[in-house]
């Protein structure tokens, strides 16, 4: 499909299952530990779709969204968190941050790879 | 001097019925082991004994760089052991599996062929056979009015080396 | 790779993960006083919520559930809702205890505890203030389907309400809705397959061109979708634009009018740039303390310096050729040979580093081992780390690890005293023990510190003279009474604790330290303290050797455990009770090993006084060793035999020389432990 997904997530096998699934799909898939990394990152390259989780240390994902909108190239990127289904505010903070939308943990690979195709 | 073994080279290549084995002989009988245990082929060199192993471990050697224990089958099946010589013959085999898998090496007096043997041509060991424990026998092969004595030989190391209760050593 | 096969793989992942978390949760847990800030906090809780989140996605319902109320306490601790008291403290450490052993089990395809884990739930739920439940609070497993969002609508569930001929859709978004790229196409197009849509745009708001804003969305609609369609369905369509919509079950009256666009106040336009969130912290330098660092399995390591140790082979055996070459070239030959040399050293050196941890890893468990035995015992304890950082082999770490809790066990139970007796003989109440790690020269040395009642002396020497030990009349140096404790059995505990009385003891202590190369002693000053000082060697796979040769084969002894070498004199050299011989090296006598018994060579002569007598000593215990000749000094790499026999008597393993022969290491603590149990000579059994 040729289309570049940036996704940021501190735990290693989330990243793996992440990277396995959306690579298998024929995404390319760039993998960020943090929001700093990622931000740091993205201030010099653009990417179809940003994938983040929300609780990281540093920077949590919420944050990460808000700076990439400010960002020229990302401000019409979509953007999705991923959030547990208990946690109201998140969705809504990520909204009112620029989140397109989010994605409920815990979620299979098939439902990741439709939710990603809502958007990208 | 050492020969690496490659799975070719006899008449036709294993099938679903038939295994390779590489043939050797002891005290005038001749012995098969599969042929995908079998490393290489050595001549025999010196040995650094250890001590308080049984009679039939000779020792060990350096084979590039590991250290692997070098087995006289003369002396393990109770036979007459002889001088070792130029013409003396160490097989060098990988037996075991997974964490269990170890290098071993044994001295024979000459090692003969590599045969294709069919499964229709074994027959399982009879209870009393000759001058060796039968355990470590896994099938008699005839081949062109020979008989073939096909060796399980990762039971036969893995009883050789291991564990096992040696006789005239204390246990530790 | 199938999805099966690589979500089994991501799993181990996972399950490492947890355990690294874990130890997060702990250490953080620890530290937690009644002043916690918010970070200390929040570290412990994005563990938590990171083990909940991936057991969860991985299908582990159970760690899932269990996590979910530690990771809910741990919410509201952050929150600033509920306050960190110690007993919830206590709780949570239970909880990481209590995972552990589920993630272990859960790896391991083992059933889990369920008494003790209901039992902690009960526990935490009775903090959170809600009535214990008979099962965890449930974590929907991955398979099941994004909830619907908790949306106050009276209809939110799976069933079609009144009017299931279909819905009306009012459709407000706010400007912000296509920079946010929630698409409204796509929203009708998934909303078209539920049924037939008639959509109608309401463009009254679009504002002529110069004032057109090309990014804000100045549209709403007005949507028919019919058919028997759950309101589940239109919310899964809607649910990233929560609030800009609202439906009506259609009826089909209803269903060919086209209700009036409910126009309310327009809907805030809120540019996103105006929020600014706090600047990020500053990246780029200030990495993470362990970034930059790779995971390297143990085997790639032991396949490493076996090349090494191959190399260091080679480069001996080229130095041995050196001798039979035209002289001219020689030169130039020397030149490359110590150029390998230096090359060979860098590399084993560095190579060697690689094995090398820091002692962190064993320290680690201290804190909390520490805190759980100071409550248990009612003592007040500060422990003290220092020199974490000071590295050692891997093996050697992770033998080490043991005999230090042991150690430190000790120190606790015996050593320090209770806060009374404490604050009875002007100490504080609060006493101290310190860990601490340090190279010195090829060693490392480390100390076990505590500022407790130190040993009795009196009573150590009575009881060593109970036992047999001492000899009545013997005069022993302080230190020397100190280290009697090391002696088997000895323990003068007046009551056996469970904790470290068990007369395990520190002889078993001392014995897996000198298996380590290593050597212990305690000095102690009664009523000041105890430290206890261990030296281990740095790394195992390499030794410095002395060859020795008895007939035609040569050993190994390494040359830390060679005390001196002698020329025996045969008025020196007694025989007693017709088998053990002793050679009196001036004060002391030793039993005498002849390696050609031992180890069944032919030696060269059996006349005691044409071989040398090598010296050695383990275990604060000497013996002398026979040998025909000294050979050189070097450095040998050593090789198992471990995997091809089972244990040999004192011999430690294997080399291979520079002329490409294998050599015997002996095993020098082996030896000695032989030959003082039962004379020299041959040795007929080995009592372990």
């Amino acid at each position: 499909m040729g289309k570049k997904i940036l996704t940021v997530d501190d735990s290693a096998s989330m990243r793996r299952m992440v990277l396995f699934t959306l690579g298998s799909a024929g995404y390319e898939v760039v993998q960020t530990c943090d929001g700093v990394e990622a931000l740091e990152w993205a201030q010099k390259s653009a990417v179809d779709l940003v994938l983040t989780d929300v609780h990281m240390p540093r920077m949590d994902g919420i944050t990460l969204v808000r700076e990439l909108r400010a960002l020229t190239h990302y401000k019409f990127v979509p953007m999705l968190i991923l959030t547990t289904e208990s946690s109201v505010e998140k969705k809504m903070d990520g909204k009112r941050a620029g989140a397109t939308g989010w994605l409920v943990k815990p979620f299979n690979p098939p439902q990741l790879l439709a939710t990603v195709a809502r958007v990208i | 001097m050492s020969t690496a073994i490659s799975a070719s080279g006899a008449d036709k290549s294993a099938t679903e019925t038939s295994a390779q084995y590489l043939t050797f002989m002891l005290a005038g009988e001749e012995y098969g082991v599969d042929i995908l245990r079998v490393q290489e082929i050595k001549g025999w060199d010196k040995v650094t004994r250890i001590p308080h192993t049984p009679d039939y471990v000779l020792g060990v050697i350096n084979l590039r760089g590991a250290v692997v224990p070098i087995l006289d089958l003369r002396r393990r099946f109770g036979l007459e052991a002889i001088d070792f010589g130029p013409t003396t013959v160490v097989i060098v085999m990988r037996v075991g599996s997974g964490r269990d898998e170890r290098t071993v090496g044994v001295v024979v007096d000459a090692v003969s062929e590599v045969y294709n043997v069919e499964a229709a041509d074994t027959k399982p060991p009879p209870d009393v056979c000759g001058s060796i424990d039968t355990v470590f026998v896994k099938a008699l092969a005839t081949l062109e009015e020979k008989m073939l004595i096909l060796l399980d030989i990762d039971r036969l190391i893995a009883n050789s080396i291991t564990d096992e209760p040696v006789p005239g050593v204390a246990a530790a | 790779m199938t999805l099966d096969l690589e979500m089994a793989e991501i799993a181990k992942v996972f399950f490492q993960e947890s355990r690294e978390g874990l130890d997060v949760m702990e250490s953080g847990l620890l530290t937690l006083g009644a002043g916690a800030d918010a970070e200390s906090i929040n570290t412990i809780f994005r563990a938590a919520h990171s083990i909940k989140g991936g057991s969860a996605t991985f299908g582990f319902a159970e760690v899932a559930g269990f996590t979910h109320g530690v990771e809910t306490l741990l919410d509201e601790m952050r929150n600033g809702v509920r306050p960190v008291t110690a007993e919830a403290i206590q709780i949570l450490l239970q909880s990481c205890d209590c995972l552990r052993e589920m993630i272990a089990a859960t790896e391991a395809e083992l059933p889990l505890d369920q008494g003790r884990i209901a039992s902690l739930n009960s526990d935490i739920a009775h903090i959170l203030g809600e009535r214990p439940q008979a099962a965890p609070a449930p974590v929907a497993p991955a398979a099941a389907p994004p909830a619907a969002p908790p949306d106050a609508t009276a209809e939110a569930g799976g069933t079609p309400s009144s009017g299931a001929q279909g819905w009306l859709i009012t459709f407000e978004p706010v400007a912000d809705l296509l920079r946010l790229r929630n698409e409204p196409t796509r929203m009708f197009t998934e909303l078209a397959r539920l049924g037939a849509v008639v959509a109608r745009a309401d463009t009254s708001r679009v504002p002529l061109l110069d004032a057109l804003d090309p990014e804000s969305c100045y549209l709403s609609w007005n949507l028919e979708v019919s058919g028997p369609i759950s309101r589940a369905k239109i919310e899964e369509i809607f649910d990233w634009v929560e609030s800009q919509w609202r439906a009506e079950p259609m009826s089909v009256e209803k269903s060919s009018a086209v209700a009036q666009p409910h126009l309310g106040p327009a809907p805030e336009a809120r540019p996103v740039s105006a929020e600014r969130g706090p600047a990020p912290a500053a990246p780029t330098a200030q990495k993470a303390a362990d970034s930059g660092s790779i995971r390297v399995a143990t085997e790639k390591l032991d396949n490493i310096i076996n090349l090494v140790g191959e190399l260091l082979i080679t480069q001996s055996m080229l130095c041995g050729f050196a001798d039979g070459i035209d002289p001219n070239e020689l030169d130039r030959l020397r030149q490359g040979l110590s150029q390998l040399a230096r090359n060979t050293r860098e590399l084993q050196e560095s190579v060697m580093q690689i094995r090398m941890l820091p002692i962190s890893f064993a320290f680690n468990r201290f804190p909390r081992i520490v805190h759980d035995l100071s409550r248990k015992l009612n003592k007040k304890v500060e422990l003290k780390l220092t020199g974490e950082n000071t590295e050692l082999d891997k093996t050697v770490l992770e033998k080490i690890s043991d005999p230090l809790v042991h150690l430190v066990r000790n120190a606790l139970d015996h050593g320090l005293e209770t806060p009374d007796r404490r604050s009875a003989s002007g100490k504080h109440e609060t006493g101290s023990i310190e860990l601490g790690a340090f190279h010195e020269g090829g060693n490392i040395i480390i100390e076990v510190r505590d500022d407790g009642a130190g040993l009795n002396k009196a009573k150590i020497l009575q009881k060593a003279r109970e036992r047999g030990l001492v000899a009545p009349d013997q005069d022993l140096t302080d230190e020397q009474i100190d280290n009697l404790i090391f002696m088997p059995g000895f323990s003068t505990a007046d009551q056996v604790s469970d904790v470290s009385g068990r007369g395990v003891g520190m002889d078993v202590v001392r014995r897996n330290i000198n298996d380590l190369g290593g050597h212990v002693q305690i000095s102690s000053k009664e009523g000041q303290g105890s430290t206890i000082r261990i030296r281990l060697p740095l790394t195992l796979a390499i030794l410095d050797g002395q060859l020795v040769r008895v007939g035609k084969e040569i050993y190994i002894i390494s040359l830390l455990a060679i005390v001196e070498t002698i020329q025996v004199s045969k008025d020196r050299l007694n025989t007693l009770v017709g088998r053990t011989e002793v050679f009196r090296l001036r004060d002391e006598y030793l039993p005498v090993v002849r390696l050609c018994d031992q180890f069944g060579v032919e030696p060269d002569s059996r006349r005691a006084e044409d071989g040398l007598l090598v010296v050695i000593e383990a275990d604060g215990k000497r013996a002398g060793v026979l040998v025909d000749d000294l050979l050189a000094q070097q450095q040998v790499v050593i090789k198992s035999l471990e995997s091809n026999f089972k244990p040999v008597v004192a011999i430690a393993g294997a080399t291979i020389l520079g002329d490409g022969t294998v050599a015997l290491i002996i095993d020098v603590p082996d030896l000695i432990r032989s030959v003082r149990k039962l004379g020299s000579g041959a040795v007929t059994a080995h009592a372990a």
